[in-house]
């Protein structure tokens, strides 16, 4: 039977300040988006303050200042390399892995000998004492269930972050508690015509005719359908991409040895990525690039290793995206493995339109116009026809980030002080 | 990991006589460079650095400006250098068990150990491994 686990960092931004700043342990903490427009994370105390997702910071100004809210600017460079720490420190924990987020991963913990549950309990405490970040992991027969699992895991406090739904005893009075709206793959319209219906959780959506479901949903919606009643439908690396992070990987066909090669590769899944982020007239604030040898072969010597980088300004540039993860590649590969994946992610994605917004600096309209046309030389004439000279042109434009933390783990000026005491 | 700068610190190797032993992946290169974080960092994702801030002890094995090589993998165990989480605040000390209590010790023979009860807002961050001192 497979065993997908979905571990998922708990309000991840939020946990990457809080690791080196223990003093904020206690107090509410937000993160804006870039060029501080709106909440993007919040810590479970901001939540329970009424701090909305995407609430602009201009409205919530007063409020966050009466709580005491510690409010931090996007810090892209800390969040990328931490979530690069967490997926490194998974990766050898699970014969199959796939990096879903910034801060999300399935495992496929199929055929374990030992409980799932407890070994998903060692997991959370490994990340947690390793990286300081905690996480949730839900468990189940299939990659829906897992996610629901998480989603209850993250919300019910007695169950200290783990949930197994792998059994099904006991399964539905857990997707009784589950809102439809919650449950991975339903989107805000299904939603709301499922309530219409009646249909609140995501108990009585698995007890509605499959016809019924087919026929409203397509077979998107009955996959979920599905997969919710336990029958595996979407296997590992084919799921719905995740919003805000887009990922673009692939095994190679036979195990592969030199950068060479493994950077020719990558730059395909970069360019791909940046493909995909210019489709959605998005931007991209990190980069992470990860690599694993074959994690199945125990004969071999084994390597799972991500890195991230920071993307400032924000970029949705082609060879930009290539040329920062060709960097961040070279920063990981060793030689002397047989590699088996690699693969690219863009996270801190936001819409081109927001993130030039700025009350106090001028979009470079130029700078944009010039980005276009070497997009559209290079679409017409193949990648690379034109492309930057190596440092000379810059952006001139930057971002507003008036509280923007230090970067802990990836500038030495900006490394945590201890005190000697 | 994300230990800038992205250039690694690059040593020639002197060539010498390795004992015999388990062969290291990395074998055919071995004649390349000696990078420090090889030496240094056993744990990549786990290793973080921090640095020493603070007034100057005499005796102390830490002084301000230190980079401190920080390894949370390690279990933290007695006679360890340790940082600590301590009052909200990240601070560097000795951790000591005595039978079944607790005590950070700090660096100044002068200070009194910390004695950590329930009651104390305590977390041990990491564990110290090297500590890098300009000569």
């Amino acid at each position: 039977m497979p065993t997908f686990a979905l571990v998922d960092c708990n309000n991840f931004y939020c946990s990457c300040e809080r690791v080196f700043a223990p003093q904020l342990a206690k107090r509410p903490v937000v993160v804006l988006t870039n060029n501080d427009g709106c909440i993007i994370a919040r810590s479970p105390e901001a939540k329970a303050l009424g701090f909305k997702m995407a609430e602009p910071e201009f409205q919530a100004r007063a409020r966050l200042k009466r709580h005491n809210v510690a409010v931090f600017s996007s810090n892209y460079a800390l969040y990328g390399d931490m979530s690069a720490r967490v997926m490194s420190t998974l990766a050898p924990l699970t014969p199959r892995m796939e990096v879903y987020s910034i801060d999300e991963a399935f495992l496929d913990l199929a055929g374990m000998q030992e409980d799932v549950r407890i070994y998903c309990v060692r997991i959370r405490e490994i990340v947690r004492q390793r990286t300081g970040i905690p996480v949730s992991i839900g468990i189940g027969p299939t990659k829906t269930l897992a996610k629901a699992a998480n989603k209850l895991a993250k919300k019910n406090p007695s169950f200290e972050g783990v949930l197994d739904l792998t059994q099904e005893a006991g399964r539905e009075q857990h997707l009784a508690k589950l809102e439809v709206g919650d449950v991975w793959g339903i989107g805000h319209r299904h939603a709301k015509r499922l309530q219409a219906r009646g249909v609140s959780t995501a108990l009585e959506f698995i007890r509605m005719p499959r016809e019924w479901v087919l026929k409203k949903m397509t077979v998107v919606g009955l996959h979920t359908w599905l997969e919710l009643n336990g029958i595996p439908c979407i296997s590992l690396e084919r799921a719905t991409p995740p919003k805000k992070s887009i990922i673009s990987s692939r095994s190679f066909g036979r195990p592969i040895t030199t950068l060479e090669e493994i950077e020719e590769a990558m730059s395909r899944h970069a360019s791909r990525a940046a493909e995909k982020l210019r489709g959605e007239g998005g931007q991209a604030s990190a980069i992470q690039v990860f690599i694993e040898t074959n994690t199945f072969n125990e004969n071999q010597p084994q390597y799972c290793q991500a890195a991230s980088m920071a993307l400032v300004p924000p970029t949705s540039h082609a060879s930009e995206i290539v040329r920062r993860g060709r960097e961040t590649l070279t920063r990981i590969f060793r030689p002397g493995f047989r590699y088996k994946k690699v693969g690219v992610m863009l996270s801190g994605i936001e819409s081109e339109a927001t993130a030039q917004l700025s009350l106090l600096r001028e979009p470079d309209e130029r700078g944009k116009r010039l980005m276009d046309v070497l997009d559209r030389v290079n679409a017409k004439w193949g990648s690379g026809t034109l492309s930057l000279a190596a440092s000379g042109i810059k952006r001139p434009w930057s971002m507003r980030q008036d509280y923007r933390s230090p970067r802990y783990t990836t500038v030495w000026d900006e490394i945590p002080d201890v005190r000697i005491g | 990991m994300g230990f800038e700068p992205g250039n690694p610190l690059e040593l020639p190797l002197l060539l010498s006589l390795v004992p015999a032993g388990f062969p290291s992946p990395a074998e055919d290169y071995i004649d390349q460079h000696l990078d420090l974080n090889d030496h240094l960092v056993s744990h990549p994702a786990a290793t973080f650095f921090v640095r020493a801030s603070g007034v100057s002890m005499s005796g102390a094995d830490i002084e301000p400006g230190d980079i401190l090589i920080v390894d949370r993998a390690l279990e933290p165990t007695s006679g360890r250098i340790v940082i600590a989480a301590l009052d909200g605040e990240l601070t560097v000390k000795r951790l000591r068990h005595h039978s079944s209590r607790v005590f950070l010790e700090p660096a100044n023979p002068a200070f009194k150990p910390i004695e950590i009860t329930p009651e104390t807002d305590f977390e041990i961050w990491g564990v110290v491994t090297y500590i890098i001192h300009k000569a």
